[in-house]
């Protein structure tokens, strides 16, 4: 269920919008913002709200990368996985961050401290490589300074 | 030198406040054009100022304005959208001009809408533009309290209405009748050109879809005029560009120069030349779906017409180079997979293709791939090229494929033969 906070958030979406499916990606963020990702009872009761069937909602939530249909962990990190990052070492930072953190790309910490996930690129090439822990962008990576990054996440 | 686009921007990285913004002349051209002009006058000014899309394509934009249905009896609401999706890889313009002017990309909006007889202006922007997309947000709200946008504009009797849409991932998003099912609510897969987005665009309606730089280009068109506007390129496409370099370069970044800039000055004078121990092999010069150049093309001056004599394209100007300490294979390789993933997966060529070159390219970088996979290669490139898929996307893979292949043919032959790669340490 919904909670009153997320249901005033997507109708404040709705209201936005021209039509009511205009608001779907938004909708799944509002609920993504409270719980970190977006479950199929989410699914059963936006997609009422936004006059969509369940499965026309599921289709577009999980067509996007950065709509998560499964538990992630409390920060996630988006490590820049394209060609000038790949070029400034890519694959060491990753390394770096499977070893450091003991999961695989696309896995949670036991913790649920982090999820790693690998994206396309960040849009800030020029100062590869680069990554995302959250809504922050960190760039000019190297070994410690991906740990002092880490560090800051509790 | 004249920059109109980055020229009043702040050096401390934070955005041009409304304030400022007007104090450098801002929203003059706005109240200019909608004192003086007809929209048909805007129009004209933007045809002959031969501005070209800064999307990646370079597609005249006087020419598509002029496919807009106009007068009173055609389909409303008439929607004007901004491209800011931003995501080809190796491009980090559209960021800059997002986050350190708002106000310039609104006040082209407003013109470009009031051009066409827009009701309503989306701008799309990616999730990942977290900085853009507060100081977007603001600045909407800001122009709105000013009356630069919403009802009866400076009391011109012209309004526009306009919306922030935050995208959610992945890079089809960009491509523009992808982009308008998305805003629709809708998976972004493309649809079927014709009809052009100006015939029936979002929720059926006329709607003209451009890219974040071409309109930030708009207000110095009609502020100074078309002439003044050409005379700041070195060529005839008219206007600066913002170029970036990325890669082992001294001084990576994004710089606005005059249009026709050469790739040699770019790489040399602003991006300060390769790192020291490394030499420069080739580059990207637009963005991951351009063909690879060479050393021997770096004179030639960057614009979209100039471009072709490279085999190349112009693409979105933001270079991505290639020392020849990075494997090129694995670079290609690197590259497929983006496109693979990123793939939509309406069509099959590219939905099935992709990931097979994938396969491919990456047994060939293991040392387990034999010469007979590079005619395969070959023949996938054309398979996946233009006019056998629905949308740019598989075409564009194939432009740094297809290049490598050409230029780089050496370095794949010589993984197949030493089995590994000889870009990797070890003996
Ligand atoms: C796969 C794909 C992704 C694209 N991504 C973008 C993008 O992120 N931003 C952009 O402006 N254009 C992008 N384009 C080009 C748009 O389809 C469209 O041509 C452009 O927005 C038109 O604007 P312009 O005429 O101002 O260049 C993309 C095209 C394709 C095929
Ligand atoms: S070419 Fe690729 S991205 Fe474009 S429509 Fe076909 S499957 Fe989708
Ligand atoms: S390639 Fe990593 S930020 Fe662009």
């Amino acid at each position: 269920m919904l909670t009153e906070e997320e249901k005033k958030e997507v109708e404040e979406e709705l209201r936005k919008n021209e039509r009511k499916k205009a608001a779907a990606v938004e909708a799944l963020k509002v609920v993504q913002r409270h719980r970190g990702w977006v479950s199929q009872d989410d699914i059963d009761e936006l997609s009422e709200a936004l006059d969509m069937t369940p499965d026309e909602l599921d289709a577009v939530a999980t067509f996007y990368s950065l709509i998560f249909r499964k538990p992630v962990g409390r920060h996630v990190i988006l490590i820049c996985d394209s060609v000038s990052c790949w070029i400034m070492e890519y694959e060491r930072m990753l390394q770096h961050l499977t070893s450091r953190l003991g999961i695989r790309p696309g896995e949670t910490t036991s913790d649920g401290r982090f999820t790693l996930l690998p994206v396309a690129c960040l849009g800030a090439c020029d100062r590869a490589p680069a990554m995302m822990v959250g809504e922050t962008l960190y760039t000019d990576l190297a070994p410690e300074k991906i740990d002092e990054i880490l560090d800051k996440y509790k | 030198m004249d920059k109109p686009l980055t020229g009043a921007m702040r050096s401390d990285g934070q955005a041009l406040s409304l304030k400022e913004y007007e104090d450098a002349g801002g929203y003059s051209a706005l109240r200019k054009a909608l004192k003086g002009m007809t929209p048909h006058e805007v129009l004209e000014e933007v045809k002959k100022s031969n501005l070209r899309g800064r999307g990646g394509a370079g597609f005249p934009t006087g020419l598509k304005w002029s496919f807009m249905p106009m007068g009173a009896d055609v389909a409303r609401p008439k929607y004007l959208v901004c491209n800011a999706d931003e995501m080809e890889p190796g491009t980090f313009k559209d960021r800059l001009l997002l986050e350190g002017n708002p106000h310039l990309l609104l006040e082209g909006m407003v013109l470009s809408g009031f051009a066409l007889d827009a009701d309503i202006a989306y701008i799309f922007l990616r999730w990942e533009y977290r900085v853009a997309a507060e100081r977007l947000e603001r600045a909407i709200e800001e122009a709105y309290q000013s009356n630069y946008l919403g009802k009866n504009i400076l009391g011109s009797g012209y309004s526009l209405d306009m919306r922030l849409h935050v995208s959610a991932g992945r890079y089809i998003c960009g491509e523009e009748t992808a982009l308008l099912n998305a805003l629709e609510g809708k998976r972004a897969v493309p649809r079927s050109k014709p009809p052009h987005p100006q015939v029936s665009g979002l929720w059926g309606k006329p709607t003209v879809v451009n890219n974040a730089e071409t309109y930030c280009n708009v207000p110095h068109i009609i502020g100074n005029g078309a002439d003044w506007y050409k005379g700041l390129s070195r060529t005839d496409e008219g206007g600066t560009k913002l170029y970036g370099v990325s890669g082992r370069v001294k001084r990576p970044g994004a710089w606005e120069l005059p249009m026709g800039t050469t790739m040699r000055e770019l790489l040399e004078e602003h991006g300060g030349g390769m790192r020291d121990g490394y030499k420069f092999r080739g580059a990207l010069p637009g963005g991951a779906s351009t063909d690879f150049i060479l050393e021997e093309h770096l004179d030639v001056r960057m614009d979209f017409e100039s471009m072709q004599k490279t085999g190349s394209r112009m693409g979105t100007g933001t270079m991505i180079v290639l020392d020849d300490k990075t494997c090129p294979v694995g670079m290609v390789l690197n590259l497929q997979t983006f496109f693979a993933r990123e793939s939509c997966g309406w069509c099959t060529p590219c939905r099935e293709g992709l990931p097979w070159i994938v396969k491919m390219l990456d047994a060939i970088e293991r040392g387990e791939g034999g010469m007979e996979d590079l005619e395969i290669l070959q023949q996938q490139t054309r398979l996946l090229g233009p006019g056998n898929t629905f949308c740019a996307l598989a075409p564009g893979a194939m432009e740094p494929l297809q290049s490598a292949l050409k230029y780089f043919k050496a370095d794949f032959e010589k993984h197949i033969r030493e089995r590994r790669c000889p870009y990797k340490g070890g003996v």
